[in-house]
């Protein structure tokens, strides 16, 4: 079979990596939650309610930056933290890919032993 | 968001023919197309080229893991690349598990891929510097996360 992803580049693959990695983290998934309603928020907002310290919220909004499902925009004198759901929809479009290879291949493995 | 790919299949056959479809490196290679160049033998690399149309040009490589009689196969793997300039084995692989279950009807077959959440070292130091808890953390989070979704 065509290994899943063969067309993708090394670097796309290590940024779904990334992505999938930036997401395993309780925090940094409710940030995700929270900015995913499409409204920039401020630091003090996200930080507001919940018992984590400014700079801890600083360092999980820094990796979610990194992997690109936040971005970080200008509002006046402070930065406000927007969500950007391309990452995650190449991350949904790649493993359904990777899904649909592996109902053909058993598909096949069905049909062997059941013969 | 779901980072492993889980399937079940039911099968109309009893769970020793699975096993062998499974682990017999030539009927493997009949519903995988892949022309393996030997048996499975764990902790060893498998190699040979697949065989299905328009990818005959690419390798198959994987280690294999474990072979616990008709209950589980697994191997890892890593992503294929049709560019043979590319190095692939620079890349995370990932893990393919094969679980059996005996049925009323035959067998279940439970298939794991995971590990697409790994992230080579030289990136893993750059995202997780300014992180807390470290990788080691970021595993079990990893892993109660998916623990909860199932």
């Amino acid at each position: 079979m065509s290994r899943v992803g063969s067309d993708l580049s090394a670097a796309k693959r290590r940024h779904h990596a990334a992505v999938f990695a930036a997401l395993a983290d309780e925090t940094r998934l409710a940030l995700v939650t929270t900015l995913s309603g499409g409204e920039p928020r401020s630091i003090a907002q996200l930080t507001g309610g919940s018992r984590m310290t400014r700079q801890a919220i600083t360092k999980h909004l820094r990796v979610l930056e990194c992997a690109g499902i936040v971005h970080s925009v200008r509002s006046g004198r402070e930065s406000r933290f927007q969500f950007d759901p391309r990452p995650l929809n190449d991350l949904q479009e790649y493993l359904g890919r990777v899904s649909a290879q592996w109902d053909q291949v058993l598909s096949r493995l069905k049909t062997l032993v059941e013969s | 968001m779901n980072d492993r790919i889980e399937k079940r299949i039911e099968l109309k056959a009893p769970v020793s023919r699975v096993w062998r479809a499974l682990t017999d490196h030539r009927e493997f290679g009949e519903w995988f197309h892949v022309k393996l160049e030997g048996p499975f033998v764990a902790g060893q690399l498998s190699q040979g080229q697949i065989t299905h149309p328009g990818y005959e040009h690419v390798r198959w490589q994987a280690v294999v893991q474990k072979i616990e009689p008709e209950s589980l196969f697994s191997f890892t793997w890593h992503p294929y690349g049709v560019d043979p300039k590319i190095d692939y084995s620079k890349e995370t692989p990932t893990l393919v598990e094969f679980r059996l279950e005996k049925t009323a009807t035959g067998t279940l077959l439970l298939l794991t891929e995971s590990g697409f959440d790994k992230v080579p070292a030289n990136r893993r130091a750059e995202a997780f510097r300014m992180n807390d808890g470290g990788w080691t953390q970021q595993m079990k989070n990893i892993e109660s996360h998916v623990t909860r979704r199932q």
